[in-house]
């Protein structure tokens, strides 16, 4: 049986479009679930793909010392998730990169909850996102530390910059918290280009959009810096940013 | 080369300059000095095109083409190099990246070949080197981590780089330690003393002119320029101040 249809009243569904999501929702419907043992370790690196809408939900449950980093290019034409749902045993690490590059009317949203099960383990989450036109960005990023869980180290940074007055990002950082002995960070800025540094570009002799294309890659390809092989990412990146500058 | 006549400008509907004239010939270097406010670096900037430094009234043009028309990057490509009295920071962007899509942007819209990396690179590392700069720091993001000192250096590399005709150079002497005037001194004179290539140069003190000699001095002050003179007018304005000087 395939699990009900979200509603927007459902908090992690609240900014989805889910006129799009409709269609193609049973393919969806049930969370892809992944399990990394104890001691082992995953990267994926999730590049978009051609269609109209893209989503990846995803259960990823580490066990004790393990290590995930997943990067993931969230840019579909119309609506792009990429939802996770993290548990953390003792000791485990997990990081998770991500931009939302948006263009036109497209909804692109990164939707995580990381459960900090066992003690001493790390989460990072690093979301970028660049968005023109009428374009919405999303992160709505849970952090839970269960009762026991001390010494958890979870950070959140979210960044996004608007490229046009009618696009719209948000973002929601969030965390529940029942243990007395962790360090959970966030940080989460809505702007947009700076002008000095478009001026001090634009002086060198670069023209306003291409100005504008340095100073976004700038933003974004520092995400990908950690990934053992980032080149399909980062052009993958490169293009979609060409796309809304 | 360059010939700025009766030149009004505001920064948020303020009056900063009141009517500056001046003409500098290919082959010169003009000094220009003044005094904190007097309006230097708006005189530096509205050259460049920042946005916000409006011009109300008078022209600027530069090799016979008007400058105020133009783009900062139409700018560029004409060879106008400002330096900027504070370099910005780019997170994120390498300063080999910088400098290479800058310099290709230029080129590209005079109909130039664009360089290869290699070649970038080749030119870059030779520019570091004569400013005394070591060529790893362009490997790291523009400006980030950088001293003061730096900052300034990397703004004549990139000057050595660009090889401009024209260079407005804004206090590119403060913040500089003797060993680093020096350097930066002779990168001005290697890189822009030549014919068909003219500076201004703005500055607060004598000291950088012991170095790249001008063959004008200009006194700016409320926004015009007020006593103009040859080299010893440096020195004079030194020894008896700005007030003595331009009264």
């Amino acid at each position: 049986m395939t699990a009900p249809f979200p509603t927007r009243k459902q908090e992690d569904w609240r900014y989805a479009d889910l006129e799009a999501l409709q269609p193609v929702w049973e393919q969806f419907a049930e969370p892809l679930t992944l399990i990394v043992g104890p001691g082992e370790t995953f990267e994926e690196v999730w590049l978009p793909t051609a269609d109209d809408v893209q989503v990846r939900r995803i259960q990823l449950a580490l066990g004790a010392g393990a290590k995930a980093r997943i990067f993931a290019l969230n840019t579909a034409p119309v609506y792009g998730r990429v939802e996770l749902d993290i548990s953390l045993a003792e000791g485990a690490d997990f990081e998770l990169y991500g931009a939302n590059i948006g263009t036109g009317l497209s909804t692109n949203e990164i939707v995580t909850t990381v459960k900090h099960v066992g003690v001493g383990g790390r989460s990072r989450q690093v979301i970028r996102s660049v968005l023109n036109g009428k374009a919405t960005g999303s992160y709505l990023g849970k952090v839970e530390v269960a009762r026991g869980a001390q010494q958890t180290d979870a950070e959140q940074s979210i960044k996004a910059m608007l490229l046009d007055r009618g696009a719209t990002a948000n973002a929601k950082p969030e965390l529940e918290i029942f243990a007395d002995d962790v360090k959970c960070a966030h940080g989460a800025t809505v702007g947009e280009l700076d002008a000095m540094q478009l001026f001090y570009a634009e002086s060198r002799g670069l023209d306003p959009a291409g100005a504008r294309a340095l100073l976004l890659e700038g933003f974004i390809m520092g995400l990908w810096d950690s990934a053992s092989d980032c080149g399909a990412i980062a052009e993958a990146a490169r293009a979609a940013l060409q796309r809304v500058v | 080369m360059l010939k700025i006549t009766n030149l009004h400008a505001t920064v948020a509907d303020k009056p900063i300059l009141n009517g500056v004239s001046l003409h500098v010939p290919a082959g010169e270097v003009h000094a220009i000095m003044g005094p904190n406010g007097s309006g230097k670096s708006t005189l530096a900037y509205v050259l460049a095109g920042r946005p916000g430094y409006a011009v109300s009234e008078g022209s600027a043009s530069f090799d016979g083409r008007d400058l105020l028309a133009l783009e900062p990057h139409e700018r560029a490509a004409a060879g106008l190099f400002l330096g900027f009295q504070y370099p910005v920071e780019i997170p994120g962007v390498s300063y080999l990246q910088f400098l290479r899509e800058s310099l290709n942007s230029q080129r590209r819209s005079r109909g130039e070949a664009e360089l290869s990396g290699a070649e970038f690179i080749k030119l870059a590392r030779e520019q570091a080197k004569l400013l005394g700069m070591d060529a790893e720091m362009l490997k790291r993001p523009v400006n980030v981590g950088f001293s003061g000192g730096e900052k300034k250096r990397a703004e004549m590399v990139q000057m050595g780089i660009m090889n401009p005709k024209f260079a407005v150079l804004d206090e590119t002497d403060s913040g500089l330690d003797i060993d680093a005037l020096k350097a930066v001194g002779a990168g001005i004179n290697r890189i822009m003393r030549g014919p068909g290539k003219g500076v201004l140069l703005i500055t607060h003190y004598q000291r950088l002119l012991d170095y790249v000699e001008p063959d004008k001095v200009h006194v700016l002050n409320g926004g015009r320029i007020v006593r103009s003179g040859g080299p010893e007018l440096a020195k004079e304005l030194e020894r008896e101040g700005y007030v003595e000087a331009a009264a």
